[in-house]
């Protein structure tokens, strides 16, 4: 299919420098400027390899599960009344969301490039166990930091990374969140550079982490360009998809950017509302700044020191965002909202009742906004969706919500 | 010449190797920064540095994380830091100070802004320790512009090509990180070290600072020999957060410190290796 195989970007960044116009870069100390540069040559080299990326492919479709369905959600398109609604099933991927794609991806570089030991660092605990299942998967050591304060909150899924043989770290400094997790990645990564693989857990970070994500993520929206042209015989009109980092928007919007007839949104966490100042939506609220190694939109004070983020999603409690993000901003390209808690709670319930899918309440921020946009169109329109992960990790959450003990 | 450059002109001609103390500006209140700027250049302290707080500071272990938060508790802004060093300077026109920080307290300044109140408070020198030479032409000519030396790190990871590159775009001195890891980690190798240094100090005429891990007299003589300058940072700020609520204790535990320090520098001076 000719339409398929067109070239999927209509820029060639990030330049050499890891530079998405004015964001992104290399802002790190020297001690990692080497090891970052040894990952820049071996991902370049390796996305070239027949032979990794044979590897790769056979990985993705017999150990994740893809290719993951483009499902048309129908019932809920007709409920809303407007263009039909397609859901990009990421939530059907071994061990539940689209974090695997990149992590197997990253461990087999790993392995390629000899290193035996991986780290990472996580906050809902996603990242962190789609990075403890491959590391078992492979057979290499695997510390995960996190958040003292979200080790409270996702009890669960620090159980299943033990089970799967990897050491939590517990961080208690800072707002002993995600951020500060991944500044204590940073600090192992310095003291243990040469047997050790930093697998970062979004399209954010320093060069050549935004790019070498994104390109293991466009595996997203390869798939679901080659879908919706196979059943529903066009390209769509919108793609939605929610922002924390942003590797499940970055992985569906890359191979359309070209697509000029498509339009991209991207979904930040509204939290109680933007005029609260208790939000994690940087592109809608934030402002330029470095932090974690890019130059990126960053929710901050006027100090520059960091803020605190909240969002009832602890995968989209961030204070940063992707440098691509905040080039695609800047230049247009995908436009940028944000969805408060209690709209992603109702699009939570939503989906479940009428689809009979309980999405993750990350993913619930696109469906909440894909149903608003979808209201704007006609039937004969079509918007792809993101179902970026699915729900069970987050039924705690919502009963504890509700007022329900289970 | 800068106030940095006269400086270790100074102690080259003497033989002596740099004694240079860090804090974190404002940790564990803002009021007792300056005082023990002064008393750090009594016991010895041959440069200053000064570290701006930041919520998240990436490159440092958790003794100076702790400051950090100490001093940000206080809402201890670059701003703030500026003018503790100006401060300093109406009493104190000779000892070099250099700011050391991450950067994005300075973007959100703005560069220039920044060069020029850096410059108008005293500020001789500024390590920004997130931003490699690759991304600092602008900043580096907004500082030189102004007078103040950016100084830049070298790690034992740095190859030889870009040493090269970073002791061209270096002023003042160049800083070199002793071991792999975070500020105050393990114990150095120093016989590494040495080896390092030396190789870096033959291939530039630039002096170089040896930071990470030097703790006390010992470790500072052991390096002494190669080093035109030990940065001493963690073991002060050890006694600061041992004796937060008593800072003329903390003080004195850190004049001692220095002192001791300051003695092991120059009992070592006659065996001081010449540059290559």
């Amino acid at each position: 299919m000719a339409q398929a195989d067109k070239q999927s970007t209509s820029y060639a960044l990030p330049d050499a420098r890891g530079h998405f116009g004015p964001y992104g870069g290399l802002f790190v100390s020297e001690t990692l400027m080497a090891p970052l540069e040894e990952l820049r040559v071996a991902w370049e080299h390796y996305l070239q390899d027949a032979d990794f990326l044979r590897e790769l492919d056979d990985e993705l479709h017999h150990y994740v599960g893809r290719p993951s369905p483009l499902y048309l959600a129908r019932r809920w398109s007709e409920e809303i009344g407007g263009a039909r609604i397609w859901l990009k099933r990421e939530d059907l991927n071994h061990t539940g969301a689209h974090k695997v794609n990149n992590t197997v991806g990253q461990a087999l570089l790993a392995r390629r490039m000899g290193k035996t030991r991986i780290i990472a660092e996580t906050g809902a605990g996603q990242h962190g166990v789609a990075t403890a299942t491959v590391a078992a998967r492979l057979g290499l050591e695997c510390v995960v930091y996190m958040g003292a304060e979200d080790i409270q909150r996702q009890a669960i899924n620090v159980y299943r990374m033990k089970l799967l043989g990897a050491t939590v770290v517990p961080v208690e400094s800072g707002s002993r969140t995600l951020k500060d997790a991944l500044n204590e990645a940073m600090r192992d990564w310095v003291t243990n550079v040469d047997d050790t693989f930093y697998i970062i857990g979004t399209v954010a970070g320093p060069h050549p982490y935004p790019a070498m994500v994104r390109d293991f993520q466009a595996v997203i929206g390869r798939e679901a360009r080659a879908q919706i042209l196979e059943q529903a015989g066009r390209l769509p009109d919108a793609l939605v998809a929610c922002v924390g980092g942003g590797s499940n928007a970055i992985g569906l919007f890359h191979p359309f950017i070209a697509d000029s007839e498509v339009a991209m949104y991207g979904v930040e966490a509204a939290g109680e509302g933007l005029d609260t100042g208790r939000h994690a939506a940087p592109l809608c609220a934030g402002r330029p700044g470095v932090l974690h190694g890019n130059r990126t939109y960053l929710m901050e004070d006027d100090d520059g020191q960091i803020i605190h983020t909240h969002s009832v999603s602890a995968g989209l409690d961030y204070p940063g965002v992707g440098p691509e993000h905040a080039w695609l901003k800047d230049s247009g390209r995908a436009q940028y909202v944000a969805i408060t808690d209690e709209e992603a709670l109702a699009a939570f319930h939503t989906l479940t009742r009428v689809e009979g899918i309980i999405p993750a309440l990350e993913s619930s921020h696109a469906l909440a906004y894909a149903a608003k946009l979808a209201a704007t169109l006609k039937p004969g329109q079509h918007i792809v969706v993101n179902l970026s992960g699915r729900g069970d990790k987050d039924i705690h959450t919502v009963a504890a919500l509700e007022g329900i003990a289970l | 010449m800068s106030r940095i450059e006269s400086r270790f002109a100074t102690l080259r001609r003497e033989g002596r190797t740099a004694l240079v103390p860090y804090v974190t500006a404002g940790d564990p209140r803002p009021e007792v920064t300056v005082p023990l700027m002064h008393a750090m250049v009594a016991a010895g302290a041959d440069l200053l540095e000064l570290g701006v707080p930041f919520s998240d500071p990436m490159a440092d272990g958790p003794v100076i994380q702790l400051a950090n938060e100490r001093a940000l508790a206080h809402h201890v802004s670059l701003h703030d830091v500026l003018d503790m060093v100006r401060r300093f300077r109406q009493q104190d026109s000779d000892t070099p100070v250099i700011v050391m920080g991450y950067l994005n307290p300075i973007e959100v300044m703005g560069y220039a802004a920044f060069a020029e109140a850096a410059a108008e408070a005293g500020v001789d020198g500024v390590i920004t320790v997130d931003m490699p030479p690759e991304e600092a032409d602008e900043f580096r000519t907004l500082l030189l512009a102004r007078g103040i030396d950016p100084i830049f790190l070298l790690a034992p990871t740095t190859n030889d090509e870009r040493i090269r590159r970073i002791v061209d775009a270096a002023s003042g001195f160049i800083y070199y990180v002793a071991l792999k890891g975070v500020t105050g980690a393990g114990n150095l190798d120093t016989a590494e070290v040495g080896q390092r240094v030396s190789h870096i100090r033959g291939m530039t005429d630039i002096p170089v600072g040896v930071g990470f891990g030097i703790k006390d007299a010992d470790s500072a003589r052991a390096v002494a020999p190669f080093a035109d300058a030990v940065v001493v940072g963690s073991a002060i700020v050890r006694q600061i957060e041992a004796y937060s609520d008593r800072m003329e204790t903390a003080t004195q535990h850190i004049v001692a410190l220095l002192k001791d320090i300051r003695q092991a520098l120059d009992s070592g001076e006659t065996t001081k290796v010449e540059r290559a």
